[in-house]
């Protein structure tokens, strides 16, 4: 058997069970097969020899800083030699009364926010677009994804670029002869930096909404918006009724990662607003706060403390979006089966 | 054979009007008012290039006129440019690779071995998302630095694999489990342990997802600022994104050389993600069946 002809029936297989069951794969490992006998001696081994690494690495890398951010946040601790100034809470007083922190809490709540408020509605409507059988489809694609393989560095540098009163947006708006000279402080301007920094985010990440939204519209079978056609709907009817609520759970997707996102924003707005500049323009993010605060001022013990803030902001509210918004589609999937 | 008639009947319907049907020039309008918005931005930083300072001094929003050379070849013939990209290009390959061989090993016994405690696994690895390197930024480099891998490239590719494990577990576990039970079957009839199993039959079925979760790790080490940031500190160690931040702060007043070595660094993720597109998008649609 060639290789093409492996890859072939891979994809075909892929399609078969996508046909079959629809959608209770990924979350319930456990229902899919019936339980079979006790693992076996030799399966034991087969098992840690294959996992061991992955769990090795990610509890050593992802799991251990947690922990240890979590004990050295009771220290005050500037990183030389062993963390011995046990300080109990006051890390953690100083940062939620420190106005600096406060403003930077309110910065990312209002880009998480608008990020879904402006983002979803673009991402959804480009990815019907995108969807459509047109010429020089692949090209269109490959063009809106640019931005999000392009790294944040270079985004923030060429922005950074741009967006200067003397630069390139206000020269080519001058020279669009409807506003007059523009000279407009995209960067500097308190009431317009952080809309700057929205428009920045989502000529950023609107690639990456599209290519999950459309890896969720392959899910949804062809043969309703044809049996919809059929029976005389519009393309806005059979985008509205049919493909919006089947999409409903890759757009609840894209919205956890969204949020996770903005609440942990740090290279465009360190590249783009520098160190000291963000807090003055408003665009200041936690992130930023720890970074600076933390590892930029030699002070490790409360850098740590900032971090484990912001985790436990995160995982309040991703365990919130889950309890609340991801339990529906479970709840679907449930019904549906029955 | 199978796959051939299973294959025709998707492939091949249209649907009766979309194509034909609704305002064609108003799509293609649309698309072009993005495609503009989105890609001035790139086209401003890779023409830039080609201008001089004063050109862009004096019309901040101009083409090249006229064309100039010297800020790429610059680039091209400094010895930073390349010892960055070296690394750049070290650091995502080995990053890639350990995180497709031990993603997929992971995924495997998580897809497919009946055994306690897998459900928590599968709960931990997803818990990952939550954990972006943001929040464990500081104690890892406290952590690097008792390990003596500051500086190293090593000290980079082990976390980013740490951090990508989730992503890629999340994406190749439906792979894994769509292949049919009746295969691994037959395998086995045929005297094929488990072991074997996994490299004759799982790894070439499951290339899509592979593909996917190899492009993603690979672009997202190619981009990756932070880390880098907190753990290379000598500049022969610089991953690209340092050094494109290092090089626009230390000309900052050579604008046009600048956006030369920006353009440069950002082609080969550039390539890399054109030249897979369909494949992502292909790979993606297991992992967000909801």
């Amino acid at each position: 058997m060639s290789e093409s002809q492996v890859s072939t029936t891979a994809e075909s297989l892929d399609r078969v069970s996508d046909a079959g069951d629809g959608r209770a794969t990924s979350p319930s490992p456990a229902r899919r097969r019936p339980r079979r006998r006790k693992a076996s001696w030799r399966e034991r081994v087969e098992i840690s020899l294959l996992s061991g690494p992955a769990i090795i690495i990610f509890l050593t890398f992802v799991i251990l800083p947690v922990g240890m951010a979590a004990y050295y946040g009771f220290f005050d601790w500037h990183g030389y030699g062993p963390a011995t100034d046990f300080v109990g809470l006051r890390n953690y007083k100083v940062i939620l009364s420190d106005p600096e922190f406060r403003a930077a809490v309110r910065h990312n709540a209002e880009i998480v926010v608008l990020s879904l408020l402006i983002q979803g509605p673009i991402a959804v409507l480009l990815a019907l677009l995108l969807n459509r059988k047109m010429r020089g489809r692949s090209l269109i694609r490959v063009l809106v994804f640019a931005p999000w393989v392009v790294s944040e560095v270079i985004a923030g540098t060429g922005w950074s670029l741009m967006l200067p009163v003397q630069g390139a947006v206000n020269a080519l708006l001058t020279k669009m002869q409807i506003f007059g000279e523009v000279k407009i402080d995209w960067l500097g301007n308190p009431d317009l930096a952080l809309w700057t920094l929205m428009g920045i985010l989502t000529w950023k990440y609107i690639g990456f909404a599209v290519i999950l939204l459309m890896a969720g519209l392959q899910n949804i079978p062809e043969e309703l918006s044809e049996a919809a056609g059929v029976d005389g709907a519009s393309y806005w009817q059979i985008q509205r009724h049919i493909t919006l609520p089947l999409l409903g759970p890759t757009i609840r997707i894209w919205a956890f990662l969204s949020i996770i996102g903005a609440l942990q924003l740090f290279d465009l707005v360190y590249i783009i607003w520098g160190q000291y500049v963000a807090g003055v323009a408003g665009t200041s993010t936690m992130a930023t706060y720890m970074v600076l605060n933390g590892r930029n001022a030699g002070n490790y013990g409360y850098g740590n403390a900032v971090a484990v803030v912001i985790f436990l902001i995160s995982l309040i509210v991703a365990l919130g979006y889950q309890r609340f918004v991801l339990r529906r589609d479970m709840v679907g999937a449930l019904t549906e089966g029955a | 054979m199978a796959s051939a008639v299973l294959d025709t009947p998707r492939r091949q319907r249209k649907r009766p009007k979309s194509s034909v049907g609704w305002g064609s020039p108003a799509t293609y309008f649309v698309a072009l008012v993005v495609i503009a918005l989105t890609i001035a931005p790139i086209v401003y930083i890779v023409l830039g290039g080609f201008r001089t300072n004063s050109q862009i001094t004096v019309d901040p929003a101009g083409m090249p006129h006229p064309w100039v050379w010297s800020n790429y070849t610059g680039v091209l013939t400094s010895s930073t440019f390349w010892t960055e990209f070296g690394n750049s290009t070290l650091v995502a390959g080995v990053t890639t690779i350990g995180v497709v061989v031990i993603g997929l090993m992971a995924s495997y016994v998580l897809a497919r071995y009946q055994f306690r405690g897998r459900g928590f696994m599968f709960a931990l690895f997803s818990a990952g998302l939550m954990f972006p390197i943001t929040v464990a930024i500081t104690p890892l480099f406290l952590l690097l630095k008792d390990l003596g891998l500051l500086n190293s490239p090593v000290g980079v590719i082990l976390p980013q694999v740490g951090f990508a494990l989730p992503t890629t577990i999340i994406i190749l576990v439906p792979f894994l489990r769509a292949i049919p039970r009746e295969i691994e079957e037959a395998a086995t009839v045929d005297g094929c342990g488990r072991i074997a199993f996994f490299f004759r039959m799982v790894v070439p079925l499951s290339l899509p997802g592979v593909l996917t979760v190899g492009i993603l790790a690979f672009v997202a080490s190619w981009n990756s600022y932070l880390l880098p940031l907190f753990i290379l500190s000598d500049p022969h160690t610089f991953t690209l994104p340092l050094g494109v931040q290092v090089f626009s702060s230390q000309y900052s007043t050579d604008t046009a050389k600048v956006l030369a070595f920006t353009s440069l660094s950002m082609l080969p993720a550039l390539l890399f993600f054109t030249a897979f597109e369909r494949r992502i998008v292909g790979g993606l649609s297991g992992a967000v069946k909801g």
